[in-house]
């Protein structure tokens, strides 16, 4: 899209979306949201930026492989929190019996293992939407329309 | 005839599901079957269970985390499958598949 002001106004509004994104992740165990609405947001605002600035520079920020780290990885850590858990106290994704802290309940770091699920959730998440995304428009490009560039 | 009769019997069980819904609980009513223990053991317990001030966080991630295992793998599983299905290869010389 060879749009000036579309441009510039992605570029201010990406930074503030993807942190208002990270706040949701972060805050999932104080306020309304969470893993899978933060990551939402993220995604989304990848998504911008692809459809404002074209594919190609799209695939530099988030290419392929990173989203099949992110994919994978978000699930790996997952089960390594359910594993220590199962080492520690015996029982799969244990939270407090494990040992993770408490902390004062209220607080950004309390509530043990939550905040941690959270956010390999919100990875997972984003990861999700942008490569379904990008995965989505790549069959467009090989036609005969030249889709977004 | 036989029109008549499916008509017929459609409205007796259209009447059935009406009288049906008549009979359910209304929303806040704190008489209906889904509010039972479990919820009053949440809003009681949840806080000194887990730590955590947002119940909905509590379960998902703490009394159902196996649960949300299931779901991030449903996500990990469809990318896979809309991967297999959409991705472009770049085919090498003289490989078939």
């Amino acid at each position: 899209m060879d749009d000036r002001i579309v441009k510039s106004i992605t570029r201010l509004v990406i930074p503030f979306i993807q942190l208002y994104g990270i706040f949701i992740i972060l805050h999932g165990h104080i306020t309304p949201g969470g893993g899978f609405s933060g990551g939402t947001l993220i995604g989304t605002s990848l998504i911008l930026y692809t459809l404002v600035f074209g594919l190609l520079p799209s695939k530099k920020k988030f290419s392929h492989r990173m989203s099949q780290i992110a994919e994978s990885g978000g699930i790996v850590i997952y089960v390594g929190i359910g594993l220590i858990g199962l080492f520690l106290s015996g029982q799969f994704l244990t939270n407090l019996d494990a040992g993770f802290p408490i902390g004062e309940p209220g607080e950004l770091f309390s509530a043990g293992m939550i905040p941690l699920l959270m956010i390999t959730i919100g990875i997972k998440v984003a990861s999700t939407m942008v490569s379904l995304f990008h995965l989505l428009i790549e069959g467009d490009l090989d036609a005969d329309h030249p889709g977004i560039r | 005839m036989k029109k008549h009769l499916l008509s017929l019997l459609f409205l007796i069980f259209f009447g059935i599901l009406v009288y049906s819904i008549m009979e359910m609980p209304t929303m806040q009513n704190q008489e209906a079957p889904s509010y039972n223990e479990v919820t009053e053991y949440y809003i009681k317990n949840a806080v000194n269970d887990t730590g955590s001030v947002n119940f909905i966080s509590a379960i998902l991630a703490d009394y159902r985390g196996f649960d949300t295992l299931g779901e991030t793998i449903v996500l990990f599983t469809s990318v896979i499958a809309v991967a297999s299905v959409l991705r472009t290869v770049k085919k090498k010389e003289g490989e078939d598949y």
